[in-house]
C-alpha cells in the first residue's frame, strides 16, 4: 500500500483528520467567490419579494427608526447631541449601529439558516456569515445616500475627518463580524446564543452613542464608558461625518485593535469549531 | 500493481460520534454549565459510536463504483467523508481530481426564487463556477424539461417539475469524481431512466468515475461495474457487481428470515397510531388451510389478524398487502381501497381476508409488507411482515411457461390470428 502510494502521481486532494488551530484558506475561499456572491445576491432578491412597498423599505426603515428616537430621546428625554439637529444625530448614529447590529445578527444567524446547505455540501463555511455582508452593505449605502441629502437640508458640513470614513466602517464591521463569527459557532450547539444575542444587542445599544452625545456620560465615568470599544467607533463615525464628538487618540487606538482582535479570534475560532458543524447541526 | 491510475485511495478510514448519555445531553448552556459547576471534575459519561471501522479501499480511473448496504451501515458518512462535509476521525483518503457530491438534489434550491435564479444559485453550491454555469445553461434548461417556466418561482412547480430542474443541474456537474447519494428514488421513472443514462454516459464517454449509493438494487446492477458491501460500518465484501450483489441478498434473506420468524404481534420495527394493530399474516390455499408454499395459478388466500387497541366504532378501515422481490422492487400493493370494499371494525380483534383466485407470481421468494389505515391515518405498517415462496405452476393451464428470464408476472391472455 504505502509502497504504491509513492510512485502513483501525486493526488489532487488529501483528507485527514485536523485538530487545534488551523490556517484560514485564502486561495479556497477565493475559489468559491461566486458561491458568495450568488448567495449574497439570493439574500438581496428574496428580501423584498412579495413585499407591496419592494425596495421603499430600505429608504423608510432607517427614517423611521430615526423619527421615533428623536421623539423619545430628543423631545421627550431631551438628550444631548452636540448641537446638532437631534434627527440628524440620531440617523448618523442609527446608520452605524445598523451596521453593526446587522453584520453580527446576520453572521451569527448564516450557519443555522443554512443548515441543509451545511449538511449536505463541502464548501468553506466562512463563505456563510461572509456572504450576509454584501446586503447589509447595501443597505448602509443607501442610508449614506439619504444622509447626504439630510445633510444638505440641515445645513451640516463635514470636516476632513470625511476621508477617514472606510477606516471606521472596516473597524465597525470587523468587530461585529468577529464576533458574528464566535456567536454563529456556537449557536450551531448551543442554540441559547440566539436568545441571549438581541438581549446583549440591545443592552449594548444603549451603553453606547447611538441615541446620546458622549457629552451625557459623567466624565468621571467615560474611562468605563470607552472601554465598549463600540463607543470610540460610533464616536469616530460620527465625527467623519459630521465633524462632532469626543474622541482621543488612545481611545481610537484601542478601540480598533480590539475590532482587529476580534476579527482575527474571530476567524480562527470558527476555522477550529467548523469541522463539528456538519455532525451538530 | 496494475498500470490503471488510481481516482480514490481510502486507507484505515474510521469515523465516530459521540454519544453524550441520557441524562448528561445538555442542549443549552446553562444546562452545561450547572452540571460543570455542580461536578467539577467528572469527566462525561459518553458512548463513541464508530459509523466506520478501518475501511480500505481503492477505486481506479472511470469506474463506476455501488456502495450498498442496509440502513445504518455507514454508507452516507462514508459519502460524507469523502465529499469532505464532515472530517475523518481516522485514516487518510487521497483524491485524485475534483470531487463533486451530490448528496440531495435540489440543496439549497430556495421557493421564492425562479427557475433561472435557481439554477445558479444550484450550480453555485454544487461547486460550479458561474462562467461554467453560463456554458451548460442551456443544456440544462433542455435537460430538465421546464424552459416554459424559467421565470416562475420554483414554490409553484410540481414536485416533478421541481426534481427535473434540481436533477438537471447536478447532471451538469464537471467533476472528475462525482459522488452521488440516493437521489434517484424521487422523480418519474422516465426521468429516472433519463438520469441514470446521464451518468452511464459520464463515466463511459468521459473517463469520469462515480460512486453511487442506492437502494434500488436495479439501478446499481445496471449502472455498477463493482461494489463495495458495507455491515456495520466496515466493508464486508468488495469486488464485482454479480458477486457483491448476491452476497448482500443473502444477506438481507437471513436478515429477513430472521425477521419473519418474529411472530408479527411482537415486532418491534413498525410504524403508525398503533389504534389498530396487525397481529399475524398467514397465507392459506384456496380452502383456508395454511401452506408454506403456493405455486402460480393457485387460489391463494392472505389472512391478516387485526386487533383493536380501543372500543368504538372503527369506520373507513383499509388493510393492504404489498408485494416486493428480495432486491426491493415493489410488484403489487393488494387493498380493500383498491377493490372498493368500505370496512367497519366492531370487533375488537378479527381476521381480514383477501383472495387471489388465480396467482400471476412466477416461481421465486417474496417479500410482503402489510398495513392497515383509518380514515386514511396509518396505525400500523410493518416491513417485511413475512415471505412468500411460490413454486412454479401451470398458471396457463397448457403445462407451458415462459422462460424464468422473461418470468415475474403472468397475465391471461387470448390470441387470435386474422
Amino acid at each position: 500500500m504505502e509502497v504504491r502510494a509513492q510512485h502513483g502521481p501525486k493526488p489532487y486532494l488529501t483528507i485527514r483528520p485536523t485538530s487545534g488551530w488551523q490556517a484560514i484558506e485564502l486561495a479556497e475561499l477565493w475559489q468559491y467567490r461566486d458561491l458568495l456572491f450568488t448567495l449574497a445576491s439570493r439574500d438581496i432578491s428574496i428580501r423584498y419579494k412579495q413585499t407591496v412597498l419592494g425596495v421603499v423599505w430600505v429608504i423608510l426603515q432607517p427614517l423611521i427608526s430615526a423619527g421615533i428616537f428623536s421623539f423619545v430621546f430628543g423631545k421627550v428625554a431631551k438628550l444631548p447631541s452636540d448641537g446638532v439637529p437631534y434627527f440628524l444625530f440620531a440617523f448618523v448614529g442609527l446608520q452605524a449601529w445598523s451596521l453593526f447590529n446587522n453584520t453580527l445578527s446576520k453572521s451569527n444567524g448564516s450557519l443555522l439558516g443554512n443548515a441543509h446547505l451545511v449538511s449536505k455540501v463541502y464548501f468553506p463555511r466562512l463563505i456563510l456569515p461572509l456572504s450576509t455582508l454584501p446586503s447589509t452593505l447595501l443597505d448602509f449605502a443607501v442610508a449614506m445616500g439619504m444622509l447626504i441629502i439630510l445633510m444638505v437640508i440641515y445645513h451640516v458640513a463635514p470636516g476632513w475627518g470625511l476621508f477617514t470614513l472606510p477606516l471606521w466602517l472596516l473597524l465597525i464591521t470587523m468587530l461585529a463580524m468577529g464576533v458574528g463569527l464566535i456567536t454563529a459557532s456556537l449557536a450551531v450547539s448551543f442554540r441559547d446564543v440566539n436568545y441571549i444575542l438581541p438581549v446583549a444587542m440591545q443592552f449594548l445599544m444603549y451603553g453606547s452613542p447611538v441615541a446620546y452625545a458622549v457629552s451625557a456620560v459623567d466624565p468621571k465615568l467615560r474611562f468605563v464608558y470607552f472601554l465598549n470599544p463600540l463607543s470610540g467607533l460610533l464616536e469616530g463615525f460620527r465625527w467623519s461625518v459630521m465633524n462632532r464628538g469626543h474622541l482621543n487618540s488612545g481611545v481610537i487606538a484601542y478601540s480598533a485593535c480590539f475590532a482587529v482582535a476580534a476579527f482575527v479570534t474571530g476567524l480562527f475560532a470558527f476555522r477550529r469549531m467548523e469541522k463539528r458543524f456538519a455532525d451538530v447541526i | 500493481m496494475s498500470s490503471k491510475d488510481l481516482a480514490v485511495s481510502v486507507r484505515g478510514l474510521s469515523k465516530s460520534y459521540t454519544i453524550a448519555h441520557n441524562d448528561e445531553k445538555h442542549t443549552t448552556l446553562a444546562e452545561a454549565l450547572v452540571h460543570r459547576a455542580k461536578n467539577p471534575f467528572a469527566r462525561r459519561q459518553t458512548e463513541t459510536f464508530w459509523a466506520l471501522k478501518d475501511l480500505d479501499f481503492e477505486i481506479e480511473k472511470g469506474d463506476v463504483v455501488g456502495i450498498i448496504g442496509r440502513n445504518g451501515a455507514g454508507k452516507s458518512t462514508l459519502l460524507k467523508i469523502l465529499s469532505r462535509i464532515t472530517e475523518p476521525t481516522r485514516g487518510v483518503i487521497d483524491l485524485y481530481g475534483r470531487v463533486g457530491s451530490l448528496l440531495e438534489v435540489g440543496t439549497g434550491f430556495h421557493p421564492e426564487l425562479t427557475g433561472r435564479e435557481n439554477i445558479y444559485l444550484n450550480g453555485a453550491i454544487l461547486g460550479m463556477r458561474r462562467s461554467e454555469i453560463q456554458r451548460q445553461f442551456d443544456a440544462i434548461v433542455d435537460f430538465s424539461e421546464v424552459s416554459q417556466f424559467l421565470d416562475t418561482p420554483v414554490k409553484r412547480y410540481s414536485s416533478g417539475m421541481y426534481v427535473r430542474l434540481a436533477f438537471a443541474v447536478a447532471a451538469h456537474l464537471n467533476p472528475e469524481i462525482l459522488i452521488v447519494d440516493e437521489v434517484l428514488a424521487v422523480g418519474d421513472v422516465s426521468f429516472q431512466k433519463k438520469c441514470l443514462g446521464k451518468m452511464g454516459d459520464v463515466s463511459r464517454q468521459e473517463g469520469k468515475t462515480v460512486l453511487f449509493v442506492s437502494h434500488n438494487m436495479a439501478a446499481v446492477e445496471k449502472l455498477c461495474r463493482s461494489c463495495i458491501l458495507l455491515a456495520g460500518g466496515q466493508i464486508v465484501v468488495a469486488g464485482e457487481t454479480a458477486a457483491v450483489m448476491s452476497e448482500y441478498l443473502d444477506s438481507r434473506a437471513a436478515e429477513v428470515d430472521a425477521q419473519v420468524s418474529t411472530a408479527l404481534a411482537d415486532r418491534k420495527d413498525r410504524q403508525g397510531e398503533g389504534q389498530i394493530r396487525l397481529t399475524a399474516l398467514t397465507i392459506c390455499d384456496a380452502n383456508g388451510v395454511p401452506v408454506e408454499a403456493v405455486a402460480s395459478g393457485e387460489s391463494i388466500q392472505f389472512r391478516l389478524g387485526y386487533q383493536c387497541c380501543e372500543p368504538g366504532p372503527n369506520t373507513n378501515v383499509t388493510a393492504a398487502i404489498a408485494i416486493s422481490t428480495h432486491s426491493g422492487n415493489f410488484i403489487t400493493m393488494l387493498s380493500n381501497e383498491l377493490s372498493d370494499d368500505q370496512f367497519e371494525l366492531t370487533r375488537p380483534s378479527g381476521v381480514f381476508t383477501c383472495r387471489l383466485p388465480k396467482l400471476t407470481l412466477s416461481a421465486g421468494h417474496y417479500l410482503i409488507n402489510v398495513a392497515v389505515n383509518r380514515n386514511s391515518i396509518m396505525q400500523d405498517w410493518i416491513q417485511e411482515a413475512a415471505t412468500l415462496t411460490v413454486e412454479s405452476g401451470d398458471y396457463f393451464g397448457t403445462g407451458r411457461t415462459p422462460p424464468p428470464s422473461h418470468g415475474g408476472v403472468y397475465f391471461h391472455q387470448q390470441w387470435s390470428v386474422d
